[in-house]
């Protein structure tokens, strides 16, 4: 066996457009009129589109591949075909093992059977033995976190608690090759967490992983290489970091054209100690620069900067009004310039660093640049999450129960260099 | 196709999975629970016996026991067929989730949809034998055949299932015409009268593949007589042919379920 686990050579697939027929009732008058109209037969072609264009990649055993893109960009088709239950219209793909997909994981459910059942039900779907289920089931059962509700028809379940189960079957599969699309949207953070902890087992225990998701985080997280698509193309194939500053970087960062507006953002710049940089250490300082224009006269704005998350999130945001300045009046032409000092507590990650000019009561909004331009942060500490709060261990060690309520520390930490 | 019924073997156990579920819901979801096996097979039965109660009138000849023992006997398959059909016509379009999520064989859930009706079936026989033992018919070396006779029965009822269900998820009026057809069919089928009540000419009614089955059931059963072995090899021969053509044709459509469905 070759040390290739997945691969795709010239994938394309095709779709039709528009409603088909799917009755005898609609076919046979369609069809006897075609025969007489063969002019017909050419707007079909115009109906049909491609959803996947000359996709190939390879992916090792082993590794970890994601594949991102925008809404429609085929993610879900090339996993649908790569796990068979489509068919490509060119091409070849090859994949060597087991192949499991946490595509819908209550797709197997019924709902009228009690989560034992289809813990069972699910399983065999999911190409399990019996024998394989049994010996998994106080695992399944542990991971699931629904003890109390296992003999108790699924549909009497909350939506969480469905996903979750849903999850936990699949999630003990054992596949050589996990397809995961965007299952990791349910059920409370908690969960969440415990999914990515498994998902991250599954990687290390040498499985080879795709992973679709539209939270970069956690992309980032698990794999080390990256697929872009967009429209059906693959865009690039590259480490992470990068495809995921390509694929944040193509978003739509101006809402409306330039021309329209009374005052617009002219300049931004995002400068270290020493010169112009977007890479920056955890921890350190930056200094953003923003310009801003009037074609017309404007009164009392404020310059705003937030920043964003890899999931879209804002976690920063601050403004020259809330700083303490004057709002700013500019007459036609004229420009303004401020500059920001940040203190980067921010954990390693991309960052979008978005820019707004707003009327300082925030009621109404002329210009913003989302995001203006990405800040791409390092760390050697080992935290996660969006901010770092530079945590150090002071004091540990084992407690003597006996001692009282007080742990007793038997010893200082070394500190790691 | 050998290397396909090779995976569908593969996935046997998620074959009597499906099956194990679709009986689990049915007896789950009604009230007359194991009533419901029984209940088509008793009406075809009853209105079995104002036929043969007609016939006998018309005839002025007596209406004997081994009469309705035999419309009895033959109209638990019957029932078993129309059942059958009528489930695996929306096996496919039934699991939408399953049909475009997962893969796995899918002529699992016409197969399925058979052997969960195969239940209902043995439940209904279960009730026949009290009534054939009551009704003091009797045993003979020639029980032996009914296995053979339901093998055979049960592979056209697939066949015929693998055909419809695809076909129904390609185009959703199929089940109405598949349903005229169940309604009927019970015309053009020995199970109310017996072939030999319409003379010579009761042979074309042969032709349908099912009636030398439930005719040899009810001479296997009621009248302790080995069935016609030639009319059962055309029944067995009409049985393969369907049943591979539908696996060959079902396993051709496959692909394109998931995008059409």
């Amino acid at each position: 066996m070759s040390d290739v686990a997945l691969r795709m050579e010239h994938i394309y697939k095709k779709f039709r457009k528009g409603e088909t027929y799917n009755s005898l009732r609609d076919l046979l008058p369609a069809m006897t009129g075609k025969m007489f109209r063969a002019q017909e037969l050419n707007a079909d072609d115009k109906r049909e589109f491609w959803a996947l264009q000359d996709m190939s990649f390879e992916v090792k055993h082993g590794q970890a591949l994601a594949i991102i893109g925008r809404n429609g960009a085929g993610k879900s088709t090339a996993l649908k075909i790569l796990s068979r239950i489509m068919k490509p219209t060119k091409g070849r793909m090859i994949v060597n093992g087991r192949l499991s997909a946490l595509i819908e994981v209550t797709a197997g459910f019924h709902p009228d059977l009690t989560g034992m059942e289809n813990i069972f039900l699910h399983g065999t779907i999911l190409g399990m033995s019996k024998r394989e289920i049994q010996s998994k089931l106080d695992q399944i059962i542990a991971f699931s976190g629904i003890e109390e509700f296992i003999n108790t028809p699924v549909k009497r379940y909350s939506s969480g608690m469905y996903a979750r189960l849903g999850f936990a079957v699949a999630a003990h599969v054992d596949p050589e090759v996990l397809v995961v699309d965007e299952v990791l949207s349910v059920g409370d953070y908690v969960f969440q967490q415990r999914c990515m902890d498994r998902i991250r087992s599954i990687i290390k225990s040498g499985t080879t992983v795709l992973f679709v998701s539209h939270n970069l985080k956690s992309v980032t997280e698990v794999c080390d290489r990256a697929l872009l698509l967009e429209h059906g193309k693959t865009v690039m194939i590259d480490d992470t970091d990068v495809v995921i500053r390509k694929y944040l970087n193509t978003g739509p960062t101006v809402d409306t054209p330039q021309e329209n507006k009374p005052v617009y953002i002219s300049n931004v710049k995002v400068r270290g100690h020493d010169r112009e940089r977007t890479s920056f250490e955890s921890g350190q300082t930056a200094w953003v620069d923003v310009e801003i224009t009037a074609r017309e006269r404007v009164e009392k704005v404020a310059v705003v900067i937030w920043l964003r998350d890899e999931t879209q999130y804002e976690i920063f945001n601050t403004s020259t009004e809330r700083l303490g300045c004057a709002p700013i009046t500019l007459q036609p032409g004229q420009s303004y310039r401020c500059s920001f000092e940040l203190t980067l507590n921010v954990a390693h990650g991309t960052f979008g660093l978005c820019v707004g000019i707003h009327r300082y009561d925030l009621q109404k909004s002329y210009d913003k640049q989302v995001p203006a331009t990405l800040l791409f942060i390092g760390s050697t500490m080992a935290v996660r999450g969006a901010v770092n709060c530079f945590p150090k261990i002071v004091e540990q060690g084992l407690c003597d129960a006996e001692a009282g309520e007080r742990p007793v520390y038997i010893d200082q930490p070394t500190q790691r260099s | 196709m050998k290397e396909e019924l090779k995976a569908l073997y593969k996935y046997r156990e998620l074959l009597y999975m499906i099956a194990y579920r679709d009986i689990r819901v049915r007896y789950k979801q009604s009230i007359m629970g194991f009533f419901w096996a029984i209940l088509m097979p008793i009406l075809i039965v009853m209105s079995g016996v104002v036929v043969r109660y007609a016939y006998a009138l018309a005839t002025h000849a007596p209406l004997k026991t081994s009469d309705i023992a035999s419309v009895a006997i033959k109209s638990v398959p019957w029932a078993f067929v129309v059942s059958s059909i009528r489930f695996t016509c929306n096996s496919l379009t039934g699991n939408r989730d399953l049909v475009v999520k997962v893969y796995f064989p899918k002529e699992i859930f016409p197969m399925a949809a058979v052997l969960a009706c195969l239940f209902d079936f043995f439940v209904a026989y279960a009730a026949l034998v009290v009534l054939l033992i009551f009704m003091k018919i009797g045993t003979s070396i020639y029980l032996l055949w009914v296995p053979v006779l339901l093998c055979t029965l049960v592979l056209l009822c697939m066949g015929i299932g693998m055909l419809v269900s695809a076909a129904s998820l390609f185009f959703r009026d199929v089940k109405y015409i598949v349903e005229v057809f169940l309604t009927f069919g019970i015309f053009f089928t020995p199970v109310l009268y017996d072939v030999s009540m319409l003379g010579s000419r009761g042979k074309w009614l042969l032709l349908n593949p099912i009636a030398p089955l439930l005719e040899g059931l009810n001479t296997a059963i009621a009248h302790h007589q080995s069935p016609d072995v030639h009319w059962y090899l055309y029944s067995l021969g009409f049985s393969l042919v369907v049943f591979s053509s539908g696996f060959v044709l079902f396993k051709d459509l496959e692909p394109a379920f998931a995008e059409s469905i």
